[in-house]
């Protein structure tokens, strides 16, 4: 990693997209970089933490997105070049601060990224982020690929200064974690040490104020509407005939090697900097040809805009997208379903390989808690004192690790929103549910949002239990450092003061690895009227790995009830062909959970 | 030149996005271009981990279906789960040791013997060589070279556009000082058995 702040101009590295825009940075005086953790944009994060100290560059995982926003906000109006970027659903936490950026401005250039997930690979939603572009007026920048990515930083800054407002980037998943060889530039980092220029009439949007700046942001992005027809990044590539295609992200990629292929004559659009909507040159375009093919993922905002720009301008030209049905309304293309409009829009169909397929069963693989997860043991508890107290219970899950509570044999999700909404509906449901409400959350989840509804619970003497699955890191996303983690030149944050200070009924801390201890605290808490909160403190395997000893069956012992395999599920667990359990060596952690749950005592440490 | 398609098939944690990177750098090392895309996040907790390569002028490394030329699966099952992304002239690598989900142990789903994934894809495919590439890398001293079994057979394959000398190079580039001798011994061992086979 450290090769992204090392490497000299003219060499050139394998990166990741996301990696790529920290050398953009890097490379076009950044000052100050700010995030919370979320895939697709998580290794932006990654990289910085790694070589921010070395740079010279400020950076922080802040407690949440809107935080990191407003940090890289402070640095932009103090005059240095600040980036801050989240995934799609990220920006919905900052939208508040981010919707009075635009009336503000910037003096200093200001990037702020969104990574989205089409099709949701690793996300509640495919929400299109684009429609932010338009929501807080701002400039909308899209790269294709990660020496895009790099590039663009450089021109972001300067579109944001020119203008004095923050850009959007938006990357998708398969621009983010798209790995190519990028060109390296010089390395050029700016001064950690800003100077804020007091001026309330601009900063301070009191209505009186955010009445003129409106005004004020609509007359910028009409400037920047012109400077995006003259934009080099927004340009024609010329293949001749009549057919156009009007392409952005990733889907400019597949658009250019299908053409490339199939030897087509169109003539493809790219459009990089997006909105505002370059509509002089698109008009142009439209007039070039007779009919157009507009590739975008995922909502058809263009294709809208396309469709507004012929009504404006009276000119009647054959569009083809997702609102004829040509393309389909949800989920990330890929080069076929391209192909496939392609083939329509130009009546003929393009040549495909001929499909293979299989009528074999295959297993069904989803993702799954690690081997020595600390969360299957605390699950495991939660399930049998439920039982054992007859409790008819409601589990509003979160965000995190533990939504994989979701899965069998644990079923332990019931509803889920968003980053910390566990608490908030869990709130909600002890009193429209008739349930008894079970609600899991994790440390840093809990920092970042479910502080506010705990203290909404408390407040309203509801009746719940909320499971604190404090594995001392960010965990789904690689594991990135939070504030109730001890750090040199951070402070630690302790979450049972933070839940003694709210004025919870119950509070108790357990080892999740511990069975019986866990058993008693989550009695315990159900058994309390109010709110009760159980910590259960184990850090995750991946980061601090046990294995100081593994386990193994003793096929003499093992009767084959597996009772271990049913109520937790270790993935370093096999039923062999005679109906007995093998523990896998190279997968087991050494957690030990299994060994208590084995009534046979079958389970014994391996030697 | 003409675009060379790598689909990798793999279970998080085996080493699938390393591999890509050691080809990656390999490329940069010979000067051709290299376009990849992999996944991060929820799915690598023990899912399906696929990793999409193009070698050439490709701008997108997203494999259209049926355009994979060498298919290298660390899984049987995952092998044949990219069947859709194979054709009558795909090669494929497979290590043969599989990794049965949690779903199986539960009795929700089936995972057949792996003899008949891998026979499925004999009959369809071009050419299939299978490995036992975790005997090999327990051999050559390091379990978790088994990756580098899995590149080594890789590069015996006629058409694979990096030669040997730079996949080597960028090995010693990217992997640990101390595991770098047993992640040799495994890469040769793989390019061996696989050139034997080819």
């Amino acid at each position: 990693m450290k090769e992204i702040l090392t490497a000299k101009p003219g060499d050139k590295l394998y990166l990741l997209g996301n990696e790529a825009a920290v050398r953009g940075a890097l490379e076009n005086r950044i000052s100050v970089a700010s995030t919370y953790p979320g895939t697709p944009s998580s290794e932006i994060g990654d990289v910085f933490y790694e070589i921010a100290g070395e740079a010279g560059v400020y950076f922080e995982f802040s407690t949440n997105e809107k935080v990191a926003l407003e940090v890289a906000a402070s640095a932009a109006v103090s005059g240095l070049r600040s980036f801050v970027w989240m995934k799609h659903v990220g920006l919905n936490v900052a939208a508040d601060s981010f919707m009075s950026l635009a009336y503000t401005g910037v003096r200093a250039g200001m990037i702020v990224l969104t990574a989205d997930d089409p099709s949701m690979f690793s996300s509640q939603n495919e929400q299109d982020n684009r429609w932010y572009a338009r929501l807080g007026n701002v400039p909308l920048i899209e790269p294709s690929n990660p020496q895009e990515m790099k590039d663009l930083m450089g021109y972001a800054f300067e579109v944001s200064e020119k203008f004095g407002l923050p850009v959007l980037m938006r990357t998708t998943t398969r621009v983010s974690h798209m790995r190519g060889v990028v060109d390296m530039g010089s390395v050029n980092v700016g001064s950690k040490i800003g100077h804020f220029v007091s001026d309330p009439t601009t900063l301070v949007p009191l209505p009186a104020n955010a009445y003129k700046a409106h005004k004020r942001v609509v007359e910028k992005l009409q400037a920047v509407q012109e400077f995006a027809n003259k934009s080099e990044w927004n340009r024609v590539i010329d293949k001749g005939g009549n057919l156009g295609i009007i392409a952005s992200g990733p889907t400019y990629n597949y658009a250019m090697d299908i053409v490339k292929e199939n030897n087509l004559k169109v003539k493809i659009l790219k459009l990089t900097l997006t909105y505002p909507f370059p509509e002089g040159l698109v008009l142009d375009f439209l007039k070039s040809i007779d009919s157009v093919l507009i590739a975008e993922e995922v909502d058809p905002i263009m294709e809208k805009e396309v469709y507004s720009l012929l009504g404006k301008y009276g000119v009647n030209k054959k569009v083809y997208g997702k609102l004829d049905g040509t393309l389909p309304m949800v989920y990330e293309y890929s080069p076929d379903i391209l192909k496939n409009a392609l083939s329509k829009a130009i009546g003929v169909k393009l040549p495909g390989k001929a499909l293979l397929s299989t009528d074999l069963t295959l297993p069904a693989r989803p993702p799954v808690f690690c081997p020595g997860c600390p969360h299957r043991g605390m699950y495991d508890a939660v399930e049998k004192v439920v039982k054992e107290l007859c409790i008819d219970a409601v589990f509003p899950s979160d965000i995190g690790c533990y939504t994989l509570g979701y899965m069998p044999p644990f079923h332990k999700a019931d509803y889920l929103l968003s980053m910390g909404s566990s608490i908030g509906t869990g709130s909600g449901l002890s009193k429209f549910s008739g349930k008894r409400v079970i609600s899991f959350i994790g440390d840093s989840t809990f920092f970042h949002a479910g502080i506010p509804a705990l203290i909404n619970a408390v407040h309203n003497n509801d009746t719940m239990t909320v499971m604190i699955l404090d594995n001392r890191i960010t965990a789904m996303t690689g594991g990135q450092p939070n504030p109730g983690m001890a750090m040199e030149g951070k402070k630690e944050i302790s979450i049972e003061a933070i839940v003694r200070a709210i004025g919870v009924n119950f509070l108790t801390t357990v080892n999740p690895y511990n069975i019986k201890a866990s058993h008693e605290a989550i009695k315990e808490a159900l058994s309390t009227e109010g709110v009760s909160v159980v910590i259960s403190r184990q850090p995750c395997v991946l980061i601090v790995p046990k294995k100081k000893v593994t386990f193994m069956v003793d096929p003499q012992k093992c009767t084959g009830c597996k009772i271990c395999i049913n109520e937790i599920a270790c993935p370093a667990m096999f039923v062999r062909e005679d109906g007995k359990v093998v523990v896998d060596e190279m997968l087991c952690n050494g957690c030990g959970v299994c060994v208590q749950l084995c009534p046979e005592k079958a389970i014994i440490v391996r030697r | 030149m003409k675009t060379y398609s790598i689909y990798i098939a793999g279970v998080g944690g085996q080493g699938v996005v390393k591999t890509s990177m050691v080809l990656g750098k390999a490329c940069v090392k010979k000067g051709v271009n290299i376009v990849m895309s992999e996944i991060h996040g929820m799915s690598q907790r023990g899912g399906s981990v696929p990793a999409e390569i193009k070698i050439g002028d490709a701008l997108n490394p997203v494999i259209e279906n049926g355009g994979t030329d060498l298919l290298i699966s660390f899984e049987p099952a995952e092998a044949l789960r990219a069947i859709n992304k194979c054709s009558n002239q795909t090669i494929a690598i497979i290590n043969k040791s599989p990794i049965i989900p949690f779903t199986v142990s539960l009795g929700i789903s089936q995972y057949l013997n792996p003899e008949e994934y891998i026979s499925e894809l004999k009959s369809k495919l071009k050419k299939v060589v299978v490995l036992d590439a975790e005997s090999i890398a327990k051999e050559s001293g390091n379990i978790l070279s088994l990756n580098m079994v899995m590149l080594g057979a890789s590069a015996a394959v006629t058409d694979f556009p990096v030669g040997k000398e730079y996949l080597i190079e960028a090995m010693k580039e990217s992997l640990p000082e101390k595991a770098i001798e047993a992640n040799l011994k495994a890469f040769e061992s793989g390019y061996e058995l696989s050139h034997k086979e080819l």
